[in-house]
């Protein structure tokens, strides 16, 4: 059994480190004392210590060398390396967009395979088991690698707690990669997110299909989010449509959510949309079907037109708290 | 412009998938099967690039042979000429397999300017075949595209982000994966469907592209597959005109208003 250290790929976004990376540091570190992260991003100042108090013990600091290049060949390269100079037990990337750059062309460079969409990572008798799920997380798959190869396991966000850890971390640079075969070359960046919490960290997500009828209708759950001080989802149908932009879409395609509610409106329950938000702690679903398939994960199921029971809730809400 | 589309057949979505009980494969021989619908926005992207530079499309699928199905939808979609690579020691193959095995083909049949692929598979969704492939080929990689066109430095991208778009271009050759959404695939017309059948499609094996055994041995197992526990059912009702305040009582209790 190979007993070399976890390679952990620390995203950087913005000279901050991207949350998924922190939990992969973390659970790193509960199935291994030496866990290597790879910091890279366009300016990688002091994300060493965020990733030490996550549970790294070496931290190899790593700067695009090139802001109009994008990250993943360039990263892919620098962790390849790492691949070599360090042999490592097993390699862990979150499933972002660069995430999955870097898993493809890493896997190439290095020989290894991809386990994709991880949920889950233990050690069983000394092997690396990877969960993840099929069919609508209706079956739970386990697999590994065979035991002489390491392999890139593509974990998804959330999947993991981050948890403080104190220890020594040994920090060192390591020169930007010089062969990578990739000439893209970004010419604009347009964000498009709203106000109030992301996503991804609200605690309440309201979210909104085509069941809504119409784009115009989001402003209910615009509203709706206000009052909860929570954040407006989507399911790809309505993104498709081009009634939200694409950073709003929850599921298999878009964001993992894990709020303490999730109001889905008007939204079927599609697998490929479950797969994002039924970690949520609870679950509302007002859907005119009673026998629409998100039923079957809500808490509180409320069969009934989400334009007329919607407009309610928020008065109602508003009454409550001008009394309070 | 020569280009080339990656398309994979998958099991028909809207019936139950199952698994091989001895090999936790997907269960394939018998089951309908269709062109994964997550492809036909990259075959869409392919012909309108084609349409604008009058270049010819090419579509690769690995696959058992009545993949050939789905290479021919294709095909009466618009695309000119198919390759299938099929070979019984494919089975299962995971994606740096599937990825060297697209590279030899693509590299086999004359090399291409553009190679567009989908972003992930239905059924298998590992989404790092592209970027795989681009790296095997040595080619620039436009990944997760929302609109594609000819312009800039070759190919130039609306790439998806987690918090909105990049626009990115890249010279040829670049390997392009494209989203759902990128595009409204076109539907075969008649005369496509009666045309697909005599444009070429041709089957090559492992030994065709000169890839040995080790090149295709892949190091992943599975080791069991169970059912996940199934949520308990909550509370179900209907609104008679007192569900709003159901649901304001619930998010009070849950301490969020
Ligand atoms: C590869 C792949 C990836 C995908 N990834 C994602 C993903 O990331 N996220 C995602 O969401 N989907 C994804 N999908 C799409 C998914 O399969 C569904 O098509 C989609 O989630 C359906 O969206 P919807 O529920 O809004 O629409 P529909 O399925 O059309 O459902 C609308 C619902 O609204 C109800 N309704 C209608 N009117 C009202 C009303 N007035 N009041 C209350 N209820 C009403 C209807 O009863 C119905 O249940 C993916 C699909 C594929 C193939
Ligand atoms: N067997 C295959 N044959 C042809 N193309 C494939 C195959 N598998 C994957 N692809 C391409 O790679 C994309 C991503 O697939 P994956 O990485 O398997 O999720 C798909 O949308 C296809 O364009």
């Amino acid at each position: 059994m190979n007993a070399g250290p976890i390679l952990v790929f620390g995203e950087v976004e913005d000279g901050r480190a991207a949350p998924v990376s922190l939990e992969l540091a973390s659970q790193a570190r509960r199935l291994s004392d030496a866990v290597v992260v790879l910091a890279y991003g366009s300016s990688t100042e002091g994300v060493d210590k965020a990733f030490a108090s996550a549970g790294a013990s070496a931290v190899h600091l790593a700067e695009h060398p090139v802001a109009d290049r994008l990250i993943g060949p360039f990263a892919a390269a620098a962790m390849a390396s790492l691949v070599g100079a360090v042999s490592p037990r097993a390699i862990l990337i979150g499933a972002t967009y660069t995430g999955r750059d870097v898993a493809g062309r890493l896997a190439v460079r290095a020989r290894l395979g991809v386990i994709a969409n991880v949920i889950d990572l233990m050690d069983k008798d000394g092997r690396l088991v990877a969960l993840n799920t099929i069919f609508g997380a209706t079956q739970i798959v386990e697999s590994g690698f065979t035991s002489s190869s390491p392999g890139i396991f593509l974990v998804r966000p959330k999947s993991f707690e981050v948890a403080a850890h104190e220890g020594d971390v040994a920090v060192s640079r390591l020169e930007p990669p010089t062969d990578v075969q990739d000439s893209a070359r970004i010419i604009e960046s347009h964000s498009e997110t709203s106000t109030g919490p992301g996503l991804e960290e609200a605690p309440v997500v309201v979210s909104g299909g085509r069941g809504l009828g119409d784009a115009s209708n989001f402003a209910l759950l615009t509203e709706l989010a206000r009052l909860t001080h929570g954040s407006v989802g989507a399911s790809r149908a309505v993104v498709d449509a081009g009634w939200v932009p694409y950073s709003m879409q929850v599921g298999q395609t878009g964001k993992t959510v894990k709020p303490t509610v999730y109001i889905a409106c008007g939204i079927s329950g599609a697998m490929q949309h479950t797969v994002g938000m039924k970690g949520a702690k609870n679950i509302i679903a007002i859907n005119r079907d009673q026998d629409a398939p998100i039923f079957k994960l809500a808490d509180l199921g409320v069969v009934g037109d989400c334009l007329t029971v919607l407009p309610k809730v928020i008065e109602e809400i508003k009454a409550r708290q001008q009394q309070g | 412009m020569n280009i080339t589309v990656c398309v994979k057949q998958i099991p028909d979505q809207s019936i139950p998938s199952e698994l091989l009980p001895d090999s936790w494969r997907l269960r394939r021989a018998d089951v309908n099967a269709v062109l994964d619908p997550g492809d036909e926005y990259a075959v869409e992207a392919a012909l309108k690039l084609a349409e604008a530079t009058g270049g010819e499309v090419t579509a690769v699928s690995m696959g058992p042979a009545r993949a050939d199905e789905a290479l021919r939808k294709a095909l009466s979609m618009g695309v000119h000429k198919a390759i299938l690579v099929t070979d019984d020691a494919l089975e299962g193959a995971a994606a740096l397999v599937t990825a060297r095995v697209l590279a030899a083909a693509i590299r086999k049949s004359g090399g291409t300017d553009v190679v567009i692929t989908g972003t992930e598979s239905t059924d298998g969704y590992t989404g790092v075949v592209p970027q795989a492939l681009a790296e095997l080929l040595g080619s620039s990689s436009l990944t997760f595209a929302k609109s594609v066109e000819t312009g800039g430095e070759g190919i130039t991208i609306h790439r998806q982000t987690d918090t909105g778009y990049q626009i990115v271009t890249a010279p040829l050759p670049v390997v392009v994966s494209v989203t759902a959404g990128a595009n409204q695939p076109r539907y075969p017309s008649l005369k496509g469907i009666m045309g697909a059948k005599s444009k070429p499609l041709e089957h090559w094996s492992l030994a065709d592209l000169g890839l040995d055994g080790e090149a295709v041995a892949s190091s992943q197992r599975v080791f069991s597959v169970v059912a996940a526990p199934e949520k308990q059912a909550g509370e179900l009702i209907s609104d008679d005109g007192t569900a709003a305040g159901r649901i304001v009582e619930f998010l009070a209790q849950l301490k969020v208003i």
